[in-house]
């Protein structure tokens, strides 16, 4: 059995871990709300943009002068995944559950013969990915310089991710992210954001007579880099609330163990310390009947 | 006569919603007022002031708007901006 000295620094460690666990808790707790807030605020605004996408790209026609965000390239050799994943640790599974589900997108893609190239958002994704897909990173995009990604920083994604498939460096764009559930629950999304996927359902509300102005063409130009920023905005919200939501959960867990763990080190404490003093009296008491 | 429906809408946040009497709009193509009951119009806008008109003949009130489109349709008047101030 451990003496006494080290069960001691063993328990107050224990409890000195578990205060930073449960400062982490809180902390995400505050910002889970914030971030919740904020994810919500943006939905009205995303809703109404996908609802004029959905009639604007159901009223123009497809050729080859198309912007290659709404047509593609025209192939389908070369994908991009664009893997947002949080800045920071102590989240649980939540960065590793985003990246799994890139990994086994890029498998399959990989076994289809085709490319695949990664477009990391986010600190944390990236050595993981690194290991496995050392030279397919197209680059990676900080956003922990921002204390909260925004909306200048889609913005930023998304020119980038215009000018690559402007130069043909991929075809197709997949978005990886923790779409919030709820603050137990995050669930890894795929979403394709170029070409742009547009529904059926969309397309079939559409009609009436509406003045364009400018154009439809020129409408839809300038709307499609909008949209695919709106698109990335959302997915950095959702990651936001999902990173702190995910943070709470794992802290919670990890403060309740370690509560665990200190019981239970107290107890084997406290047994040792009595049988040390059980010793020790029955050596004296020995010592006096042998007198 | 019906006063017309008009929404503000930023990545942000939602920020105006509200039901009034007109709307100006600075179009691409030059400005336009929206009362209620427009026929159904789509168009980018200027980075302008939207001038809003909660009543008939009441004194207007502006905010102006950066990057964006409006929309018109049969429940009113929706400016999707990229930023407000």
């Amino acid at each position: 059995m451990a003496n006494l000295k080290e069960l001691k620094d063993r328990i107050g460690s224990v409890k000195s871990t578990q205060k930073i666990t449960k400062a982490k808790q809180m902390v995400a707790a505050a910002k889970l709300r914030r971030a919740q807030m904020a994810a919500e605020a943006a939905r009205p605004y995303a809703e109404q943009m996908e609802k004029v996408m959905g009639n604007l790209a159901s009223k123009v026609t497809i050729d080859e002068n198309s912007s290659k965000l709404l047509a593609g390239t025209g192939k389908n050799d070369t994908h991009l995944l664009v893997v947002a994943t949080s800045d920071r640790g102590l989240c649980g599974a939540f960065n590793a559950n985003i990246v799994k589900e890139a990994k086994v997108k890029a498998e399959a893609l990989l076994a289809e013969g085709k490319t695949v190239l990664f477009y990391m958002v986010g600190r944390k994704g990236l050595p993981i990915i690194k290991r496995q897909y050392p030279n397919q990173i197209l680059k990676h995009f900080d956003t922990s310089a921002a204390k909260t990604p925004g909306f200048e920083e889609a913005k930023a994604i998304a020119a980038d991710l215009t000018a690559l498939v402007e130069e043909s460096k991929f075809d197709v764009a997949h978005l990886f992210y923790g779409k919030f559930k709820s603050a137990l629950v995050q669930e890894p999304t795929v979403q394709q954001i170029i070409p742009i996927a547009v529904q059926d359902g969309a397309v079939a509300e559409a009609g009436g007579a509406v003045d364009y102005e400018p154009d439809e063409e020129e409408i839809l130009a300038e709307l499609l880099p909008r949209n695919l920023t709106t698109q990335l905005f959302g997915a950095l919200l959702e990651n936001m609330a999902s990173e702190q939501g995910a943070s709470m959960t794992a802290m919670d867990n990890a403060t309740r163990n370690a509560g665990d763990l200190i019981d239970s080190l107290t107890i084997v404490y406290n047994r040792s310390r009595q049988a040390a003093i059980t010793t020790e009296l029955i050596e004296i008491i020995a010592g006096a009947e042998a007198l | 006569m019906a006063n017309l429906h008009f929404e503000l809408v930023t990545p942000e946040k939602l920020v105006r919603s509200d039901d009034v009497f007109m709307v100006v709009v600075p179009g691409t193509e030059g400005d336009f007022g929206v009362l209620a009951n427009h026929a159904p119009v789509m168009s980018t806008i200027r980075d302008a002031d939207l001038v809003i008109y909660a009543s008939e003949g009441g004194s207007p009130e502006t905010i102006s708007v950066q990057g964006g489109f409006a929309e018109v349709n049969e429940n009113g008047l929706t400016i999707l901006a990229e930023a407000v101030s």
